[in-house]
């Protein structure tokens, strides 16, 4: 079997794997895997940007956080918005949030591009967390969750936890393979062009400052779709959603993954939010806490990933990864 | 505002930018020098706080306590540089950042398991312990007149070192053209070795003198990590001199935007919005100067 095959073999047993999931296991695990397709997602629109782009940015829990306080902002307080209205609404606003930081962002590269992407993310985060817009650094309860509703006819329920699952999962897929197509179209081909070498894209003709930004809004609106998901599930917006910590950790999901590969980005997720899970409920050993301090096997555990696997995780997986990491 | 308080604000503005260079100024360094990014650079100002509590604890008083602190950062530095950031130096940024990203956590955690997860104060050594009259009502701290005098006195030594000395023309050319230098028989190796330590060392100093003004509390380093690669990204990265201006414009800003009462059209902007002043200071210079004031251009 070639390695096309059994990469698509490999990828639709997942998909088996998680559609039989809520069937087979607790509501536990159906709520954490949710949570764990919702990072998916957003770490999988970062990838966009770092793995496909080269463009580092620091501050996406700008767009996760802020599609979250749109829903909260265009829902009635104490009754459903409905999910038809809403979530266009709050990908569009995640976007267009994008295309102004964008705009000036893309002035700068490197490092500098780092730092001032987290500049503005700061800047939102200290909007929210220092006004009364909202409830403040407190955050914001969504008391009722977005119906469905098409003329009546009720497809899913997002209060049941299997319906938000499989609304999750089915957007995770469709956002996979949107990424998938749009990375092979030309579109996806320049882009990467302009990572390995933006002059030669320019001197070929193509507009990079253009492509870059569409990019930029691509993967902002994609964020801001992961934000909404992740505000529909927990029922609370709050700062958190924008703050540098996040931000860092998607990133860390990326590159712990693999960036510019998809799939590694959405097993960087995986792993790290499972690994936070069994870690934290390790024994005491010696007097030694290790659940309570499970950030230091985390933290070693970066540590290593970052020494010994120069492709990430899905280095690991491919034999390409592993004859990249030789060379 | 009265004078007096404007001169204590100014006063209290100018010595938090000292203490931002001094943090800054071993993080600009190192990226400047070695071209690694150190996320961790911040749990070195919490450690050095920790240890000025600890070390203080134990040994009575303060002075003893930086002595003890500072050559043992230095060695924790000269350590870590030989066990992992060496591995580093010709791998891409993010992989530096993934890695020192690990060490934060893992910095983070050491301290809740050595030091616990409460919040400490750290006394006034007794022989700064008095106050300077400025008005009749007003006094200020001479243990924060203390704190800038060592950071400028600091700034003035690194400035010496790094321009006027054999050790810094080899900082200098390393920086330039590192197999160069190898092969004219210096051992760049050390040198690096050597920068890394004195960065962290310099993180460390900064949280242990700025200790007994600031309590010491977890996620302490983290605060002053990202104000800090404000400054190295606003000043021009890898430059000291630039590491300077912007912490003193950075301490102004941060200060004045938490006490000035600014109000636009019935909407209130300071000191609501303080929090913010600092980042959007960030943006404005970088959308004017993208590679920073006193940046080299790219």
């Amino acid at each position: 079997m070639d390695r096309r095959k059994t990469a698509i073999v490999a990828l639709v047993l997942c998909l088996a794997a998680l559609a039989v999931l809520p069937f087979v296991s607790e509501k536990f695990y159906v709520q954490l895997f949710t949570k764990i397709l919702i990072m998916g997602i957003f770490a999988m629109s970062l990838d966009l940007l770092i793995g496909y782009s080269g463009l580092v940015s620091f501050g996406h829990a700008a767009y996760f956080g802020g599609a979250g306080y749109v829903l909260v902002l265009v829902s009635p307080q104490y009754a459903a918005a409905s999910l038809w209205t809403s979530l266009p609404i709050a990908v569009a606003a995640a976007a267009l949030l994008a295309l102004g930081i964008g705009m000036l962002v893309l002035r700068t590269s490197g490092i500098y591009f780092i730092m001032v992407t987290l500049a503005f993310s700061q800047m939102l985060f200290f909007l929210f967390h220092d006004t009364k817009i909202a409830g403040g650094a407190d955050g914001i309860y969504i008391y009722v969750r977005p119906v469905a509703d098409i003329l009546g006819w009720k497809p899913f329920d997002l209060e049941n936890v299997v319906h938000l699952y499989f609304v999750v999962l089915a957007v995770f897929i469709a956002v996979f393979v949107l990424l998938r197509v749009v990375l092979a179209s030309l579109f996806g081909r320049v882009i990467e062009g302009i990572r390995i070498n933006e002059s030669r894209m320019r001197s070929l003709g193509y507009a990079t400052f253009r492509y870059k930004l569409a990019c930029f809004v691509i993967a902002g609106a994609l964020a801001g779709l992961a934000g909404y998901l992740s505000a529909i599930q927990f029922g609370v917006v709050n700062p958190d959603m924008l703050a540098w910590h996040l931000s860092g950790s998607v990133m860390m999901m990326v590159i712990l993954g693999g960036m510019g590969t998809l799939v590694g980005p959405a097993l960087g997720a995986m792993v790290m939010m499972l690994l936070e899970l069994g870690l934290q409920s390790l024994p005491e050993v010696g007097g030694l806490d290790i659940g309570r301090h499970w950030q230091l096997l985390m933290g070693s555990f970066i540590v290593l990933v970052a020494l010994l696997l120069p492709q990430g995780l899905i280095g690991l997986l491919t034999k390409r990864g592993a004859k990249k990491a030789h060379g | 505002m009265d004078f007096g308080t404007f001169l204590i604000q100014l006063l209290n503005g100018v010595q938090y930018g000292l203490l931002l260079f001094l943090v800054a100024s071993g993080l600009t360094l190192v990226f400047g020098i070695m071209g690694v990014i150190n996320l961790a650079h911040g749990s070195f100002y919490m450690i050095g706080a920790y240890l000025a509590w600890s070390l203080s604890e134990r040994f009575g008083d303060l002075w003893t306590a930086i002595a003890v602190g500072v050559v043992l950062t230095v060695l924790l530095g000269m350590a870590l540089e030989w066990l992992l950031i060496r591995k580093l130096y010709a791998r891409d940024h993010l992989y530096q950042v993934l890695l020192t990203y690990g060490l934060i956590l893992v910095f983070e955690e050491l301290r809740s398991v050595l030091w616990g997860d409460d919040v400490h104060g750290v006394a006034v050594p007794s022989a700064l312990g008095a106050s300077i009259p400025l008005t009749e009502t007003l006094s200020y701290p001479v243990v924060r007149l203390w704190i800038s005098v060592v950071c400028i006195a600091l700034a003035v030594a690194m400035y010496f070192l790094i321009q006027r000395t054999r050790i810094g023309m080899m900082i200098r050319a390393g920086a330039s053209n590192r197999e160069m230098v190898q092969s004219l028989g210096i051992n760049i190796q050390l040198v690096y070795r050597v920068v890394f330590a004195l960065g962290i060392a310099l993180a460390a100093f900064a949280g242990m003198i700025a200790s007994p003004v600031s309590s010491v509390f977890p996620g302490m380093g983290n605060q002053v990590l990202i104000i800090c690669f404000v400054v190295v990204v606003i000043g021009g990265i890898g430059s000291v001199k630039g590491a300077m201006v912007a912490a003193i414009l950075i301490g102004l800003v941060d200060t004045f935007g938490k006490v000035l009462h600014v109000e636009i059209a019935g909407i209130k902007l300071l000191p609501e919005l303080a929090g913010m002043t600092v980042y959007v200071l960030m943006a404005v210079v970088l959308l004017w100067r993208p590679e920073g004031i006193f940046g080299r251009r790219l």
